[in-house]
């Protein structure tokens, strides 16, 4: 039992420590693939590369000065920051980062909480999540700000139906709320992808609206809302935002690969005749791959679409993803029904 | 009226056909355009590392020459301040003293000459009016300042030093030609 408790801390900690390096990077990531999608060559300052950019990014914003206007409500202004990255960080406890090591006898599943209600889980603390830019909004006391919270949250509404209607189809097809449970029947089968094209779409593009990327990044929106919800911050407070923003997008991505690809499953996984160690590690390290093949994913759309209008947004949420995501999902009852 | 380019497209509002209207072609379209640009060649130069390759008869930074014998060619003649159209150069005359024969070419020199690199619109115009063959534009690049007091040049900044000669063959040509 002892054994177990410390497997899982280690895990907790290994987990935090991971979305918080991949976060980082994610940043000078960003900035690279923005250049060599633009036939530059992005920062290569600092260190090799400049691989050491988010570094220096990072003593940058500890640095600079703390500004909190005086117009501002300073609990929930500097609660906004803190509340976004606490929910960001929040939902990769329940995802399967890999198939289960065996140490010493005993069976340690790569997971932090294989939660019955996994799904549930994941769409529960990203709902919370929008609550981070919509306070650190309000507070700032700032008409661009609060024109970026509004647009978060009434987008964040929108696009999580679609989402959940989505969701609710790979729930009918693999009859469990488990993220554990998916990725195994993904593993004994096909990926969800395959049978869930359609619903993968509509999760795809729900989940850039969700985390707030390109082509949905009206609420931070440069050119109309100068910085949006994060127009008055400064220092770290803004670099959390940032950094939230981030890992929103590694924790969507691995949701992604977790749903609809297998999340740590390759082809051919059983055949191998590997122990269950090595597998776990592989597994994991596939799984890493699908999720910066996201991430990059998530870049080279922000890098090649521009923004859409805010009519637009609401068009293709209310009056397009949500009528298919119903059809998709009264397709997939018929079809489970009659098969 | 006819293009001058054959890349004009006649602008038509036709509505658009269901693959138009769900725009995932044209997506993925757009996605394979900027994937092309991933794996291009980049056009960044890192500069201090890498320079671009300059012309034979670029104007850059100034330099005051010196004879084949180590003397300066300069004998403060002021047609190079006459002939500026930016008024970016001054001098002050000076005599050759006998002990000087080696410095100064000939009897007159400058004592002082002072180039305002921020006034200057390195047009060349000095190179053409000197008739001492003097002044000439180099391939350098005037470097940055936090100061403007910094960007005037005097003579120690633009006369060549002796062990360093700065080849100005390319510019002495391009001049020589063009009178």
């Amino acid at each position: 039992m002892t054994l177990a408790l410390i497997a899982k801390i280690i895990l907790v900690v290994a987990i935090f420590v991971l979305t918080l390096a991949v976060a980082a990077y994610s940043t000078y990531l960003e900035r690279k693939v923005a250049a060599f999608l633009q036939d530059r060559l992005g920062p290569d300052r600092a260190g090799p590369w400049g691989l050491l950019q988010p570094l220096a990014d990072g003593v940058k914003m500890f640095t600079k000065e703390e500004f909190i206007p005086a117009a501002s409500e300073k609990f929930l202004f500097i609660l906004g920051p803190g509340l976004f990255i606490l929910t960001a960080l929040m939902t990769s406890a329940v995802i399967p980062w890999g198939p289960a090591l065996v140490i010493a006898g005993e069976v340690i599943a790569l997971q932090v909480a294989d939660i019955d209600i996994g799904v549930l889980y994941v769409l529960g603390v990203v709902s919370v999540g929008v609550y981070g830019i919509m306070i650190g909004g309000w507070a700032s006391n700032n008409k661009y700000s609060l024109l970026g919270a509004v647009r978060a949250s009434s987008q964040m509404i929108s696009y999580e139906l679609a989402m959940g209607i989505s969701v609710i189809t790979i729930v009918m097809i693999t009859g469990s709320l488990s993220l554990n449970e998916i990725v195994g029947q993904q593993a004994q089968g096909t990926w969800n992808v395959l049978k869930q094209p359609l619903g993968f779409l509509i999760f795809l593009v729900c989940a850039f609206a969700e985390t707030n990327r390109a082509p949905f990044d009206l609420p931070e929106c440069e050119t109309e809302l100068v910085g949006g919800y994060h127009t008055e911050y400064s220092s770290m407070k803004l670099g959390l935002f940032l950094f939230a923003e981030y890992m929103n997008m590694f924790i969507s991505s691995a949701m992604i690969a977790t749903l609809y690809f297998g999340g740590w499953h390759f082809p051919y996984m059983d055949k191998l005749g590997l122990g269950p160690n090595t597998l776990a590690f592989l597994g994991f390290t596939v799984f890493f791959l699908k999720i910066v093949f996201f991430i990059f994913f998530y870049m080279w759309v922000r890098w090649t679409l521009p923004r859409f209008r805010y009519d637009q947004l609401m068009h293709l949420g209310w009056k397009v993803l949500i009528p298919l995501a119903l059809l998709n999902m009264l397709a997939t009852g018929a079809f489970s029904l009659l098969f | 009226m006819q293009s001058l380019t054959n890349r004009s497209r006649v602008v038509s509002k036709k509505t658009m056909n269901f693959w138009e209207r769900i725009y995932l072609p044209a997506i993925f379209g757009g996605m394979w355009i900027t994937i092309k640009h991933f794996f291009k060649k980049k056009a960044t130069l890192r500069y201090p590392e890498e320079t671009r390759e300059f012309s034979k008869v670029y104007r850059g930074l100034h330099v005051l020459k010196r004879d084949e014998n180590g003397a300066e060619r300069c004998t403060a003649c002021g047609l190079c301040a006459v002939a500026c159209p930016a008024e970016a150069i001054t001098m002050v005359a000076a005599e050759r003293k006998k002990d000087e024969k080696g410095l100064y070419r000939e009897e007159k020199y400058a004592a002082i000459y002072e180039i305002n690199m921020l006034r200057c619109i390195f047009c060349g115009l000095c190179e053409e009016a000197c008739p001492k063959e003097a002044i000439f534009l180099t391939d350098r690049i005037t470097p940055s300042n936090f100061e403007r007091e910094n960007f005037i040049y005097g003579k120690d900044k633009l006369v060549e030093k002796i062990d360093q000669r700065i080849d100005v063959s390319g510019r002495q040509k391009h001049i020589t030609e063009k009178k």
